[in-house]
């Protein structure tokens, strides 16, 4: 069933509270619950850090929205700490790294499968085969620095093989813009994955911005710098897409929608009965939002939101391995570069960004250096002996 | 490079480094005028806060279902008597796990005798060489092997993490970063090796008395030549550990 926003009105502002033993629950179990519960928990953090930042950022913009955006961006400063400490402490950094790709990679992949949008479906596809690399690398770094299996994180839905080499996904700036779409012609459901992607990827960039000076080891303090660095090109990338013409106001009830049609695919999807129920409130609370911010947008700017968002929204991506769909885009486009903003065949990659990556790789490519003949084994590299390889 | 024993004058953490800030910091013991002295209490609610989530909490997580029907009959078998080869999987695991950390513990270790060596040879204990250190960690790799055989006739599955894998896997991190740091010295190193081959060993004597329960000789003779190997594990880490800490304190 498809999400009707304007059917209900949600949980009404003043009723969107929590207490700080609401905030910190149990988290989940690493061990025990679906590893989509894993990804669905990261997502909703990356969504909900996307609402703040944004809010904050419009705030500099605005000074009539000032107060909504303060009293909102409160509740989705919240509702983002309640939904990221579901992550237990078991989690190493490395693991949940190990998750952030898986994040990247699944979602990325569903979505890109259903973008209405070709181009769009492109630029998805794209960034998707070099966070799958990253997955690999990452994977090679663990197995190498702690002797972990990162299957344990992923639980067999997602391949771990090489995608597009990371030390060949550094391009000079200009090379990771893209076509914006228009407002006007773009479907809604183009509108929504993109800002999907943009908040996954820049929640990626600052976990790993976070965590790699957390490492003892250079090889691990390199990986995380080099692949920190594809992640701010990934946002750049996604950012690009978004119409620079939209108003502020539409930007935000653009992230409300957002926010409600993630929380749904949640709601729709969760297998754990405890954690299903806190996406309920959730999503009860985004729909408030949604409400308050299509009434400012009446008031300040005479718009009806039923313009934006016509009809109902569609079916949120299913969480499910997107295995075969990985793999035949592997075979099809890992050789894939870009020129300006287009997707090119190798020969024609624009010659700044060749300039610019041997540069940066002129001291060498952890990267390459941390996986150099890395074959992921169940059970790790060490069992290569009993594995017969 | 300055030793990290060496008397350098640098340490800022002590009071004692800061004769003027820290006067004026051991003031506020007395109290400050006019700023407010904190809540009193007796630190009893922060045991109680950490005891109600210790009450809700679930465990960390469960054991995997046996994969193989003749580990089923196997097992089947010894629950009837009431004895739990699931408490033993699970060690069996915690071994696997930390043996294979301890494989790559030896092989960041062997980077800082390289290291350490090609910068002065002096100090460093005669027998801890390449070689040796190649061998324990060559060990350590067939004791993560020995321990998912195990894991596979009982079965098992040795791909899967345990609760007590997982734990083992939080409590190595630190002695992952311990070694992994170039700021560390071989000694340092070695110090998280010594409280490695510490728990290993317990690890292994458990292990075998969790066998002999279950009845399974020749897995208990296995186990017994493990452990006698990381005896010598033990043996050797704490006596080059001790020799390079009394050769720094001009001791030895």
């Amino acid at each position: 069933m498809a999400l009707q926003l304007f059917d209900g009105k949600g949980t009404p502002l003043e009723h969107q509270r929590f207490t700080w033993r609401e905030l910190v629950q149990k988290p989940i179990s690493k061990l025990d619950d679906d590893a989509f519960t894993r990804v669905r928990i990261i997502l909703m953090n990356g969504i909900e850090s996307e609402a703040v930042r944004f809010q904050h950022l419009a705030a500099r913009m605005s000074a009539p929205l000032r107060e909504s955006l303060a009293r909102i961006r409160r509740i989705e400063h919240h509702q983002e700490t309640q939904v990221n400490w579901l992550l237990g402490a078991d989690h190493s950094p490395l693991e949940t790294t190990i998750g952030y790709e898986q994040v990247a990679v699944e979602v990325t992949a569903a979505i890109a499968r259903t973008e209405p949008d070709p181009y769009v479906a492109q630029a998805l596809r794209f960034a998707m085969l070099e966070d799958f690399d990253h997955l690999y690398r990452y994977s090679a770094l663990m197995d190498r620095l702690t002797g972990m299996d990162p299957n344990n994180i992923l639980q067999c839905y997602t391949d771990i093989l090489p995608g597009r080499p990371t030390s060949v996904e550094h391009r000079s700036p200009e090379n990771d813009l893209c076509e914006p779409w228009d407002k006007v012609k773009v479907q809604p459901l183009t509108k929504l994955h993109t800002l999907t992607l943009v908040s996954g990827e820049q929640q990626t960039h600052d976990y790993y911005m976070h965590y790699g000076p957390s490492f003892a080891d250079p090889v691990a303090r390199q990986v995380y710098a080099e692949i920190a660095s594809i992640e701010e090109q990934h946002v750049t990338h996604y950012e690009s897409l978004l119409d620079p013409s939209l108003s502020l106001l539409e930007q935000w009830l653009l992230h409300e929608a957002n926010e409600a049609y993630n929380y749904y695919g949640c709601v729709q999807q969760e297998s754990n009965p405890r954690i299903k129920a806190i996406w309920e409130r959730m999503l009860d609370y985004e729909i408030g939002h949604f409400h308050h911010v299509a009434e400012l947008l009446k008031h300040h700017e005479g718009r009806d939101p039923q313009e934006i968002f016509p009809d109902p929204l569609p079916d949120p991506f299913p969480y499910a391995s997107n295995r075969d769909f990985v793999r035949k885009v592997l075979v099809d486009e890992v050789s894939m570069r870009k020129n300006g903003t287009r997707f090119v065949p190798l020969a024609e990659e624009s010659q700044a960004s060749i300039d610019y990556r041997e540069h940066m790789s002129s001291q060498g490519s952890p990267t390459e250096i941390v996986a150099c003949d890395y074959r992921w084994l169940p059970g790790t590299e060490l069992n290569r002996k009993a594995a017969g390889f | 490079m300055v030793e990290s024993t060496q008397i350098a004058m640098k340490n800022r953490t002590g009071l004692q480094m800061s004769p003027t800030q820290s006067k004026e910091l051991l003031e506020t013991l007395k109290g400050v005028e006019g700023i407010a002295a904190p809540l009193s209490g007796d630190g009893h609610a922060l045991a109680e806060m950490r005891s109600a989530y210790c009450a809700e909490a679930d465990p960390l997580g469960t054991m995997p279902a046996p994969t193989s029907l003749k580990g089923v009959a196997k097992n089947g078998a010894k629950m009837l008597t009431g004895k739990r080869p699931q408490v033993l999987l699970d060690k069996l695991a915690e071994r696997a796990a930390f043996e294979r950390g301890g494989t790559r513990l030896y092989e960041g270790i062997l980077v800082k005798l390289g290291s350490e060596a090609r910068a002065s040879a002096d100090g460093i204990p005669e027998d801890l060489t390449e070689t040796v250190l190649t061998q324990i960690r060559d060990q350590e790799a067939e004791h993560f092997r020995l321990v998912t055989e195990c894991i596979e006739q009982l079965g098992g599955d040795p791909t899967a993490q345990t609760p007590s894998a997982d734990l083992v896997g939080i409590e190595s991190m630190g002695l992952i970063q311990t070694v992994s740091n170039p700021s560390t010295t071989l000694a340092q190193s070695l110090h998280a090796a010594l409280a490695a081959e510490l728990i290993d060993h317990d690890g292994w004597e458990l292990l075998i008395k969790l066998a002999q329960e279950m009845g399974d000789s020749p897995m208990v003779s296995r186990f017994n030549d493990a452990l006698r190997e990381e005896g010598e594990h033990l043996r050797r880490v704490r006596s080059w550990y001790e020799q390079l800490t009394l050769t720094d304190g001009g001791v030895a």
